[in-house]
């Protein structure tokens, strides 16, 4: 099951490649219908999954590189479900979103998209760390192609930023991973997989804290947190509006999806030891994520650091260690993915007629757009957190459980929500509000069909996600308890 | 202190409430342009008015239960579980929602079909009926909330709406800025109430009311943990109702519709503060430090915002500062333990300030239409070109000076009965000073409401042009004037003290609510209580106040209207002063504002950022390739580079690995 999910976007990536190269349409079709059927295979998941059984679900093992006690090992828990859901759930939405905007090497484009889906997905599965690993180097190839191929002006600067940030991470993953691998067990029972590992017993301290260390910095990258964050604003400029919209949607995620899966149950020790910085390195990301994003001349670098501000509430509620905190955190996750998502794919609505993306460019877009406007607020709002909207649940878990943890955490991070009002608002202002006055924007048409329909389910999303949250909280308790009791044994 | 058990009853019907105006936003907002204008009104209206029609249902409901048990519950599916916090979607209707719902859905019917009069002709009125109910939806989700969450649900909403109708007319730039400037501000104050609710949660375990009033009733007067709740939630309440130092949004927001300032920024989601402070009255009554403060700010702001209303020519920013003061009034009340004493005035306020607005609204149309029809492009709102409009409009005229009455205090209007009720309760806790301030501004309240019908509606018409004037407003706008009007009237009458010979029933109806704190208060024993004799010098002495300030007025602007000028002259600097409202927006202007942008402008982003950070990344990045190209000095691009390297690497561990 879980290997039809991760393999068919790649299968129909292949088939892609053997499609005749000028049969555009063809070629977005069966992309269209691969990611499709992806999701359509999340239903059976969803129906399948049981919220009340403790540990892994769908559980596929097979060995793999025998001699290195590496096997196939794929399982998803309550935290894993919702991040695959919440890929499968985006990718036909960036399929679609990009049928005009990308005109040439359309069969690159969708085989790299399709590749890449695979290796997201990959990713949320594995549950050993050779595979793991490579799902997430894997993914690495297809997002540097998609930024460097089909972004902006300064696509190659962007996309040799982000290559460097994230190998410079992943290396060291890896000498970790590798030194986890020799020093736990004995010669016969050295293992990658994850739970074995996790059976064996953690490391001594001072071991957990250079290999926390190492898992920290490649996912902290990938957050990205405060202050590795600046790959972020320049490869969302630069990307495409799929690329934007996979990479804030689901890329990000990796980074804190390895912290829950990863760095934190292998090393908690360490985990705890570091907890008090990286809270500190949250909430200035928080608030300066916030600040910075309220000045940005350019609505999509607006909308990247303000990711740098939501992504850090995500980190501050997982270290807040209880069930509040670390549930928030994991649906701010599943929040960010959609709001900011959706975000993304409206700041491409107008750069696809008007070709800019500069606030100062727009202004009274009100009276010709509409929907757009009425659309754009909405999800805007829901990013902000307000309350009925998906933003709301996920900031104010994080709150309530970091405020049980240390209140004084909880008060600076609860500034950030001040700010987000601010630079959201404000953009909304010059953007929709005032004279429509400059003539390029009075010919400018509202939300097309096929725009229509990658939005509506988005901003549905986010009406559901807050009103009925429990419908998502309800699955992922137990997966929660289980990270809890993890962390908990070792304090 | 005795503890009764409250026992409340399952009602099936409160959900409809909320139900019915969500539903006209719905329908409204989905069908859009499709939506005719002239239903667009007649459907929101209607859905006000059922849901007009259930509340009043479920008031006589509860009139007919015994007065301890007065309480109706209905829970709707729960919203957040998560380890040991939960929380439904759940509402309660006792004395203190029940008086609240009254006042959102009546005045907010009328307010929604004096605007089909109003609105006609606007292009975007489906979008303004859409906002409308949307607005009703959350402000009764607010007040009919059983726990403190799914009331900040209805608290941001609310601002949201606030925001949307402020800048209805986006075309406005400053509008817009209005509205924005309206949500920020508000969210300072939710920054402190999302604060207090975790406190709460931390000190009682739960964010339900009866949970956490329970649980408080048990602790010791004067708890860190609850002044501090208490404080943060005033936080809230001055973003909110528009107190010092937060109530810079207000006056702003009269950029909005006229009806929409009446509805929102007077009669109901302003007042969104002080019912928070009267539902929260025994965690406050547990904080005397609190209840101080809360009576300092109210009595600050009732004064300040008086002073600053005395030297205003627009109409409407008269009015504005008039509700920030009356709010002032009713946290004064708060303050000083008359939780009771300030619903009441809420209650009589959002009667006769509803009325004040759409009577300004019937003033601002008719300057409208007159101005449009002789082309003149005066400023509609600027009292100074008004002046005689008595004759014009009959209707708007009488029912404003109505009002007028009633907020300045005159026996027998409704106005009277609340403000001498809380002057009244301010003077018997012994905080004379909040007393005398409170005097003090129901004198300038007078004064100034007198000066604005003088300037409006007495006098010459200052805009004349001999031939052309004002027109009446239709009768969809002067009909819910009229109720208002008799309203504002009779509205007072259910609380007549028991030393004029009344049965002050609204007292009685508040006990159930009220009673803890009240015996709190009495258990901390402030002193002998007053006779009647003294109330009714108390009483006389607010009725001599309103007076003498309605005597400068008439003196002032009618028998020698030159006195203004030479008094402006004489006061110089003062009046400068007070006419721009204090400098307080320039001074958080230049204080917060402008350096929190700078300083992420300039150092956050363009230095910090793209070159502390991003330097030395790019250093880096630089620095090993240059190394990297003399090194291998093959160029093939950056791509190839790194996944050559990428692959190598692998490769060679994987080599090692398997040795």
């Amino acid at each position: 099951m879980l290997s039809w999910i991760i393999f068919i976007p790649l299968i129909g990536g292949t088939v892609i490649l053997f499609l005749p190269k000028e049969n555009k349409n063809l070629i977005r079709g069966v992309a269209l219908a691969t990611s499709l059927l992806d999701l359509a295979l999340c239903v059976p998941l969803y129906t399948g999954f049981n919220a009340a059984q403790a540990g892994f679900q769908f559980v596929e093992n097979r060995p793999w590189i025998s001699a290195l006690g590496s096997s196939y090992h794929l399982g998803i828990d309550g935290i894993s479900f919702w991040l695959i859901l919440l890929t499968a759930f985006l990718g036909p939405l960036c399929i679609l979103g990009s049928w005009e905007a990308i005109q040439k090497r359309v069969k690159e484009f969708h085989f790299s998209f399709l590749f890449l889906q695979t290796g997201m997905l990959g990713v949320f599965c594995s549950l050993d760390l050779v595979l793991f690993y490579v799902f997430w180097e894997v993914m690495l190839v297809p997002m540097y192609l998609l930024i460097g191929v089909w972004g902006g002006p300064r696509r190659i600067y962007a996309a040799v930023k982000f290559f460097i940030y994230t190998m410079v991470g992943s290396m060291l993953m890896l000498v970790a991973i590798l030194w986890l691998y020799f020093n736990t067990g004995d010669a016969g029972s050295r293992t990658f997989d994850l739970l074995q590992i996790l059976q064996m017993g953690k490391p001594a301290l001072q071991a957990q804290m250079w290999l926390f260390a190492a898992f920290a910095l490649a996912f902290a990258i990938k957050v990205p947190m405060f202050p590795f964050h600046t790959w972020l604003p320049d490869a969302h400029v630069e990307a495409p509006t799929a690329g934007s919209v996979i990479l804030a949607g689901v890329l990000l995620k990796m980074g804190t999806y390895g912290f829950l899966r990863f760095a934190m149950p292998l090393f908690p020790d360490a985990a705890l030891k570091f907890a008090p910085l990286i809270c500190i390195l949250a909430i200035i990301g928080i608030i300066y994520g916030a600040l910075v994003s309220m000045v940005q001349p350019d609505m999509k670098k607006l909308v990247a650091y303000s990711s740098v501000s939501h992504l850090g509430f995500v980190m501050l509620g997982m270290f807040a260690l209880n069930q509040q905190g670390v549930s928030g955190s994991i649906y701010q996750m599943l929040n960010h993915g959609v709001s900011t998502g959706a975000l993304f794919f409206l700041v491409g609505v107008v750069y696809d007629r008007r070709h800019t993306r500069m606030i100062a460019d727009y202004g009274g877009l009100f009276r010709v757009m509409p929907k757009y406007t009425t659309v754009f607020i909405i999800i805007a709002l829901s990013s902000i957190g307000l309350p009925g909207l998906n933003g709301f649940v996920g900031e104010f878990l994080i709150l309530l459980g970091t405020f049980k943890s240390n209140w004084i955490y909880a008060a600076f991070a609860a500034t950030g929500v001040i700010f987000a009002a601010v630079y959201m608002l404000w953009m909304i202002q010059r953007v929709f509000y005032g004279k429509l006055d400059k003539e390029e924007n009075k010919t400018l048409t509202d939300l097309t069909l096929r725009e229509k329909v990658v939005l509506y389910p988005l901003v549905v999303m986010a009406v559901v996600m807050g009103i009925f949250p429990q419908i998502f909280l309800g699955k992922m308790d137990v997966a929660v308890q289980t990270f809890l009791q993890t962390m908990v044994v070792s304090r | 202190m005795e503890h009764t058990t409250l026992i409340s009853t399952e009602s099936a019907i409160l959900f409809l409430i909320p139900a019915f105006p969500l539903l006209g936003m719905l329908l409204n907002g989905l069908l859009g342009k499709r939506q005719k204008e002239a239903t667009a009104g007649i459907l929101a209206s209607g859905m006000m008015f059922l849901s007009f029609l259930v509340s009043v249902t479920v008031f006589f409901q509860l009139l007919g239960m015994p007065a301890g048990n007065r309480s109706l519950t209905q829970t709707l599916y729960t919203w957040m579980a998560v380890g040991d916090f939960s929380i439904n979607v759940s509402f309660l209707i006792d004395p203190l929602s029940a008086v609240m719902i009254l006042v959102v859905t009546g005045v907010g019917f009328l307010i929604h079909v004096y605007s089909i009069g109003y609105m006609k002709g606007d292009r975007d009125v489906v979008r303004y009926f859409t906002y409308l109910n949307l607005f009703a939806f959350f402000m009764l989700i607010l007040v009919m909330a059983d726990n403190y969450l799914l009331s900040f649900v209805g608290w941001e909403g609310v601002g949201l709406c606030s925001y949307l109708l402020i800048g209805f007319w986006y075309e406005d730039m400053e509008k817009a800025i209005a509205g924005k400037k309206a949500f920020v501000v508000n969210r300072i104050g939710d920054f402190g109430f999302m604060l207090a609710m975790f406190l709460m949660f931390a000190t009682f375990g739960s964010l339900d009311f009866k949970t956490v009033f329970a649980q408080a009733a048990g602790s010791p007067v004067g708890t860190t943990a609850i002044t501090a709740i208490t404080l943060l939630l005033f936080l809230g309440a001055t973003g909110k109702s528009a107190q010092l130092p937060l109530y810079v949004w207000l006056p702003d927001a009269m950029a909005g519709p006229t009806p929409v300032s009446a509805l929102i920024h007077a009669a109901t989601m302003v007042t969104a503060g002080v019912y928070m402070v009267a539902r929260s009255n025994i965690l406050y009554s547990l904080a005397p430090v609190s209840l101080g403060v809360v009576a300092g700010i109210g009595a600050a702001t009732a004064l300040f915002a008086a002073t600053i209303g005395l030297a205003q020519y627009d109409i409407k920013k008269v009015l504005a500062y008039s509700t920030v003061s009356q709010l002032g009034y009713m946290f004064l009340a708060c303050g000083v333990g008359a939780f009771g004493a300030g619903i009441f005035h809420l209650m009589t306020h959002a009667f006769f300030k509803a009325l004040l607005f759409l009577g300004s609204g019937s003033v601002i149309h008719a300057m409208h239409h007159y101005y449009h029809q002789t082309g003149s492009h005066q400023d509609p709102q600027d009292m100074r070109n008004m002046g005689g409009l008595k004759k014009y409009l009959p209707t708007t005229y009488w029912t404003f000076a109505i009002a007028t009455l009633a907020i300045a205090g005159i026996p027998g209007f409704s106005g009277f009965f609340s403000k001498d009720e809380i002057l009244w309760k301010s003077f018997e806790s012994g905080k004379l000073i909040i007393w005398a301030i409170g005097a003090l501004a129901a004198g300038l309240t007078a004064f100034y409401m007198f000066r604005a019908v003088y300037l409006t509606f007495h006098g010459e018409f200052r805009s004349g042009n001999g031939h052309d004037h004002p027109h009446e407003s239709p009768k969809v706008m002067t009909v819910p004037l009229i109720i208002l009007a008799v309203l504002s009237v009779i509205g007072g009458w259910v609380g007549i003290p028991h030393v004029l010979g009344g049965g002050n029933q609204i007292e009685a109806w508040f006990e159930p609510v009220f009673a803890p704190a009240r015996q709190l208060a009495a258990a901390a024993e402030l002193g002998g209580e007053p006779g009647s004799g003294v109330e009714l010098s108390v009483m006389l002495i607010s009725i001599v106040v309103a007076l003498t300030g309605i005597g400068i007025a008439y003196l002032f602007y009618r028998s020698k209207p030159e006195i203004p000028a030479r008094v402006v002259a004489k006061a110089g600097a003062l009046h400068t002063l007070v006419y721009n409202k204090y400098y307080v927006d320039e001074i958080y202007e230049a204080g917060v504002v402008s350096p929190i942008q700078k300083t992420s402008d300039f150092f956050l982003w363009r230095f910090f950022d793209v070159k502390i950070v991003d330097g030395l990344v790019n250093g880096v990045a630089n620095w090993t390739a240059a190394i990297a190209t003399k090194v291998r000095k093959v160029q093939t691009g950056y791509v190839s580079n790194y996944a050559l390297i990428m692959a190598a690497g692998v490769v060679i561990i994987v080599a090692w690995l398997v040795w």
